[in-house]
């Protein structure tokens, strides 16, 4: 391996060879400024367009500054991180994108989690001395995602995660110089794009330029109506994300802590998304099995693989660019919206409440949910089956707000019968979750034996594919995993061009899947802290007593009381949906 | 926007001409050269038969495609007038030029005449600064163009037989 010598503030360091100034820098404890630069290690994922200029270093020799993060150390350099003329170009820099941007800090979505804002108060910023033109744009409102353009310093973090990583390719910079803004083609609004709300964009973005759409005022206003029966359901990538909201490190399981401060808030029930996930288990086990079977026993009609159809952003996206194969995923529902379907007829019921007094509310790590709640086929007379989603974030909005000290709560138990879940519900949250989960009980449903393990190492990690075949006690069951959308084209790419060997397929829009989602606290390009939130989804689900679906006792229930049997027509009817070719609906 | 259908021949056409680069993202600005010189502008349909060709999202099309202003969504007149803006020309007067041509046409840079037949863009030397100011229409190029001539320019073309001649130059 080639190594060069360098120094940087008088430090001599080794490095390998097209290692960058930012990188090396960074080996010894030299942590150079950046703005518009990203780099998430482990998923191989980096926004290095040199645009910003805030990482600018002085290089013995050379004429002009050079920006540390997309400029290769050289055997030999000297480099100076922090001089004079270093620190006063930083300055220049960021006063002169500051003399660009609104100055509503103080009211803005973003305040306290501004990449921008911290790099100000860093650099000392206390007076801009440059007055001009400021651009304006108007703002975009969909269901899910919110467009401040003015607030953007095209940084191309958005861009980035839409096109490269996730392959969605609907925001780009468009025009020239002052004029250009980060916009969907044609400057059409977000809701008439391919936007599949995954919200990668919001996650990555320095500014409050890309936000959620925030509902925590319509959920405040149906607590305190005193018509309505308030339910919530919490998806199981909050509990191990959320205490980060509250200074608790990265990982931190607040499960009991989550149940308890949303009794305070003065929910009816607490209830838990994982209870669905169950749910989904028997419905989408069952549905593999039954196209498994008539797959081996020679049954043309039938196509493998099956894909999973949890994620409301990689349906959207299926059903824009891959609408011909809009028959291979799963019918199941997600669990989002199994919930809503049972806590509006079951569960309603059992209460003696009418569908229209019962609200439901969803904690979600993930901004695309807004978007499927919406969605006509998920609504009885226009009535929703989930009435409101807010994410981890704006939880935590909502808790402050409620002046709940969340650090000093009591652990509490989620409310039944909706409530309580097997380990595999709980891994959901995680890339390779669902797959393990459905595993789990499609062995034991097939094979009619115990399974010999619960831990499937072979499914989990943080690679963008993964494949393993497990052994159903003889029958070699091939799965695949992707995470990430681009990631997620591939495999498809493959299945269009029958090149796919896999019997069952999970996919998660987002990198690391719902842990790393677009509603969770926002990780500062620090990947590390989705690896953390991924170790503590197992440990989760390791302390459960009961760890596959079937076992469930709510939901053996359930079936008892309710539904009858997975696929029944009940069960269809509540918990399955059809997907649409949304190719024609993209217009200008 | 006005909405159009685009014939087969015209996708066909296009399908050819990414084809011929063979089909790589990084060949987009050769590509939207080559469909601009076939079929005069950019039309969103076009960039959206562009960007599924070259696998790439129809924003970094419509990117590239604001970007320069070589390239246009707007079609071209019939007869497409370019006032050089170079810096000779530029100091010899052909802003008062333009300004002339737009008075006369009431188009804009970048604009059409509403029957078609006029439009008016401004480019960067044509290679003539000891004719300038310069301005073609079609082919033809005009020299040492003051303001009080644009009328007759413009006229020239408004006569159908000099129209054959210019488009024939």
């Amino acid at each position: 391996m080639d190594t060069i010598n360098l120094t940087i503030d008088n430090k001599t360091i080794e490095v390998k060879k097209g290692t960058s100034i930012l990188d090396a820098a960074a080996e010894v404890g030299i942590e150079i400024p950046t703005l518009c630069h990203m780099k998430l290690h482990d998923l191989n994922i980096e926004n290095k367009p040199g645009g910003c200029r805030i990482c600018v270093v002085e290089v013995e020799g050379r004429r002009n500054l050079a920006p540390a993060c997309c400029t290769d150390a050289h055997d030999g350099m000297e480099i100076s991180t922090h001089s004079l003329r270093v620190v006063n170009a930083r300055r220049t820099v960021m006063e002169l994108i500051l003399s660009d941007h609104p100055f509503e800090c103080l009211i803005c979505a973003k305040s306290g989690n501004c990449d921008l804002q911290d790099m100000a108060h860093q650099l000392g910023i206390r007076e801009v001395h440059y007055k001009g033109e400021q651009s304006h744009y108007r703002a975009d409102t969909s269901p899910a995602i919110i467009r401040e353009i003015d607030k953007c310093i095209m940084c191309r973090r958005c861009e980035t995660m839409c096109n490269d990583v996730q392959t969605v390719g609907v925001l780009s910079a468009i025009n020239r110089g002052f004029n250009s803004v980060v916009s969907p083609a044609f400057e059409m609004n977000l809701d008439h794009s391919e936007c599949t709300y995954c919200g990668q964009c919001v996650a990555v973005c320095p500014t409050g330029a890309l936000t959620e759409v925030d509902e925590t005022g319509k959920v405040i206003r149906a607590l305190a109506d005193p018509t309505k029966t308030v339910v919530v359901q919490t998806a199981p990538a909050v509990r191990a994300a959320l205490g980060e909201e509250f200074g608790l490190e990265p990982g931190t399981l607040v499960t009991g802590k989550l149940v308890a401060a949303l009794r305070r808030l003065g929910f009816n029930h607490v209830f838990d998304t994982d209870f669905a996930a169950d749910l989904t288990i028997m419905e989408e086990g069952t549905e593999l099995l039954n196209r498994l079977n008539r797959f081996l026993s020679g049954d043309k009609d039938v196509k493998l693989p099956i894909l999973t159809s949890c994620c409301p952003a990689w349906v959207k996206f299926f059903e824009h660019q891959f609408p011909d194969m809009k028959d291979i995923p799963s019918t199941a529902r997600s669990p989002m919206q199994m919930f809503g379907a049972i806590a509006k007829t079951y569960f309603a019921e059992k209460l003696a409440v009418k569908r229209e007094d019962l609200v439901v509310v969803s904690i979600m790590p993930c901004v695309a949910k807004k978007y499927e709640r919406g969605r006509d086929e998920f609504k009885v007379n226009g009535n929703p089956d989930v009435d409101h989603v807010i994410t981890t974030r704006e939880l935590a909005a909502l808790i402050k707000l409620s002046n709940i000290d969340f650090n000093a709560l009591p652990n509490e138990e989620f409310d039944n019968p909706l409530g309580e879940s097997s380990g595999a519900g709980v891994i959901f949250g995680t890339t390779g979750g669902v797959i393990e989960a459905a595993v789990r009980t499609a062995y034991e449903i097939q094979t009619k034996k115990e399974l010999p393990r619960l831990d499937f190492d072979e499914l989990r990690g943080m690679e963008g594919i993964r494949e393993a075949t497990i052994d159903f006690d003889g029958l070699p069951i091939k799965i695949g995993i992707a995470h990430g959308l681009g990631n997620a084209r591939k495999l498809l790419e493959d299945i269009q061009a029958g090149k796919s060997e896999f019997h069952a397929i999970e996919i998660m829009s987002c990198p690391g899947g719902c842990i790393g989602g677009g509603g969770q606290p926002y990780h500062h390009g620090d990947a590390s802290i989705l690896k953390k939130r991924q170790m503590a989804i197992y440990r989760e689900d390791s302390n459960k007593a009961i760890r596959k679906s079937h076992e469930n006792p709510y939901i053996i229930n359930l079936y008892k009381e309710f539904l009858g049997e997975p696929m029944s027509e009940k069960a269809h009817h509540l918990l399955h949906t059809q997907y649409f070719d949304r190719t024609e609906k993209v217009k200008i | 926007m006005p909405e159009i259908k685009l014939s087969e021949n015209t996708i066909q056409l296009i399908k050819n001409i990414c084809a011929e680069f063979e089909n790589k993202e990084n060949e987009l600005i050769n590509v939207l050269h080559r469909v601009q010189g076939k079929l005069g502008y950019l039309p969103a349909e076009v960039q959206e038969v562009i960007a599924k060709e070259l696998n790439i999202g129809v924003a970094r099309v419509y990117g590239v495609v604001t970007f320069y202003s070589f390239f246009t969504m707007i079609p071209q007149g019939e007869f497409p007038i370019s006032i050089c803006m170079g810096t000779a020309c530029y100091v010899r007067g052909a802003e008062q030029v333009l300004a002339e041509f737009k008075r006369q046409l009431n188009v804009d840079v970048g604009e059409s005449t509403n029957d078609g037949k006029f439009s008016i863009n401004c480019l960067r030397c044509v290679g003539a600064c000891g004719l300038a100011p310069v301005v073609t229409v079609g082919g033809k190029v005009f020299g040492r163009v003051a303001p009080s001539q644009v009328k007759e320019i413009i006229a020239e073309y408004t006569q159908s037989n000099s129209a054959d001649e210019a488009k024939s130059a």
